[in-house]
């Protein structure tokens, strides 16, 4: 009986300063978003009208939120299908006898943009782009292609920066993948062989289904990713001194100059919360599409 | 047909991979070259002239301080997460007690809510208790990691019980159970989470950018995106910072190799 009280002693000791911590570090401020965005408050002021739903109305007739809203969603619907795609290539072709034995080498390659950091890499990258000098304008020049701005004309700003970012993270994903390629027991394949099954054939029969859960992982994770999006965009697109705002809005950068630079509190927690809504949402979904199939 | 689709599968990955070093080639190369070597055309794969001068300038900046700074946030960060990740992962797997699920629940709860969805009122408290612009209050955020408990709780899990109840019999308690048991137990799950963690806190950027204002408190990444921010068009300055601030991370990656790639994957899987 003793023993069973000190166990109840220990755990009631470990766990009250670390539930103490996530109040104080996650539950107040998730919870304070949601309470904030429905008031008014620029940090000084001593008062924080209520307003409802009025941070809400204004943001979306906001041109800037409804930019950064579609940018963002450009940007995730473009790089979320396309470094998946490309990860599960790599890994099916990492799998393949051919060239297993290599496949340490190239993970470690592979692997090389993951492990660095997003800034130096977004300055290099904002190097390659740039519009005299630039090793890509150059490249381009030899198949006799016009130089291009890339990074100051909006148009061209977000795939620049969609194929630097799927670049930066298809290594991570193409491991993963690989550790649930791995994982598929040898002898599906060999009984689907011996029945005469292509490769083609127990690629979609054998590797996706059983590859589900890893691929709902990969697409949950790298849509929330996508959605967060600011590191890349603030190093590579933002006006340098002097000169505020950015060619390239995204939904953070929204939040970010409307909480940091103008100071309206509720209204970016607003943003907040419709950013987390859109996550949440796309996770559900991408959930509820995997049960269904 | 073997050795032909060998090949084919081998070119596809070499230029794949040259795409993957390129853009690291590139950085080093320039930040080595003098100015008027950079700025010129067409440019030269390899400096015509090594430089250091790059280099030299980024002592003024200073990015030893900023160096400084990210490891010892990345460090505290690194630690506490391991200590609180252990602590909760070993009571959640091994104790009983009545709201035990519905704590973890919220715990594995708040990873689903992006830290940029929360860090505005976060911010304000830190305003409040005049933490902005010091140490703690870069690391703060960082204490603290909902996988690190799910990833600790699922290893701790696998530890057979009659161990523990062994160590209680010969008169352990439960903090020794987790100090002689469960942490010599957990060193590989330790280690691939420390790593995962400590690479999290080094290449954190929006808190820090948010929350530091003068130039001793930058951490590399926020220091670098100043620099670059300031000397957007000195090419040679910025590709010598970025190197800086790569360079550590690609001799650790070098050394450890295997046990980073695992420990990267298998914290983000099994969260």
């Amino acid at each position: 009986m003793k023993s069973k009280t000190s166990r109840y002693i220990f755990c009631l000791c470990v766990l009250l300063p670390i539930v103490a911590l996530y109040a104080f570090l996650r539950f107040v401020p998730i919870g304070s978003t949601f309470y904030l965005s429905f008031h008014r408050w620029n940090l000084i002021d001593r008062f924080k009208p209520f307003v409802g739903f009025g941070n809400y109305a204004k943001l979306f007739h906001s041109p800037e939120f409804l930019t950064a809203l579609k940018n963002t969603t450009i940007f995730t619907l473009g790089t979320v299908p396309l470094t998946f795609g490309i990860a599960l290539a790599l890994a099916v072709m990492l799998k393949s006898k051919a060239v297993s034995r290599y496949a340490p080498f190239y993970q470690f390659v592979y692997f090389l943009p993951v492990v660095t950091s997003m800034v130096p890499v977004a300055v290099v990258w904002k190097w390659i782009y740039d519009p005299r000098y630039g090793i890509l304008n150059y490249v381009l020049s030899i198949f006799g292609a016009q130089p291009k701005a890339w990074l100051m004309d909006p148009d061209t700003a977000l795939p620049a920066i969609m194929v630097m970012s799927i670049w930066k993270v298809v290594g991570y994903y193409m491991v993963i993948l690989l550790v649930g390629l791995n994982a598929i027991p040898k002898e599906y394949y060999e009984a689907a062989a011996i029945d005469g099954a292509s490769g083609w054939r127990q690629f979609t029969s054998i590797t996706l289904p059983l590859l589900k859960p890893i691929i709902l992982f990969v697409i949950v994770i790298s849509t929330i990713n996508a959605y967060n999006v600011f590191t890349q965009v603030y190093v590579m697109t933002v006006g340098s001194q002097g000169a505020p705002g950015s060619v390239l809005r995204v939904l953070v950068y929204d939040i970010y100059e409307n909480a940091f630079r103008f100071y309206k509190m509720g209204y970016a927690s607003a943003e907040a919360v419709v950013l987390f809504l859109i996550v949440a949402a796309l996770t559900a979904l991408e959930f509820g599409l995997a049960r269904e199939r | 047909m073997m050795r032909f689709k060998a090949l084919i599968l081998n070119f596809v990955l070499i230029s794949g991979g040259i795409l993957m070093v390129l853009p690291f080639f590139w950085m080093l190369s320039t930040s080595f070259k003098p100015t008027e070597e950079i700025l010129s055309w067409p440019p030269k794969l390899l400096p015509g002239r090594w430089t250091l001068e790059h280099y030299k300038g980024l002592f003024e900046w200073p990015f030893e301080r900023f160096f400084l700074n990210s490891l010892l946030v990345a460090t505290l960060s690194t630690i506490s997460i391991l200590i609180t990740s252990s602590l909760a992962g070993f009571v959640f797997a091994k104790h009983r007690f009545v709201g035990r699920n519905v704590i973890f629940f919220l715990f594995l709860a708040t990873a689903m809510v992006p830290f940029q969805c929360f860090m505005v009122p976060f911010y304000i408290t830190l305003v409040k208790l005049h933490l902005v612009n010091t140490y703690l209050g870069i690391v703060l955020p960082m204490l603290v990691m909902s996988y690190g408990i799910f990833f600790m709780r699922q290893n701790i899990s696998s530890i057979p019980d009659d161990l523990l109840d062994a160590a209680r019999i010969d008169g352990c308690s439960e903090l020794g159970i987790y100090l002689r048991v469960i942490l010599p137990l957990s060193r590989p799950a330790m280690s691939a989470l420390g790593i995962f963690a400590f690479m999290n806190a080094w290449g954190s950027f929006i808190w820090p950018l948010v929350i530091t204002n003068t130039r001793d408190k930058f951490v590399l990444e926020v220091g670098l995106a100043m620099f670059q921010h300031r000397f957007f068009i000195d090419y040679g300055s910025t590709t010598a910072g970025a190197t800086v601030a790569v360079l550590p991370v690609l001799l650790v990656f070098l050394v450890l190799r295997r046990n980073l790639i695992e420990g990267i994957t298998l914290t983000g899987l099994k969260g």
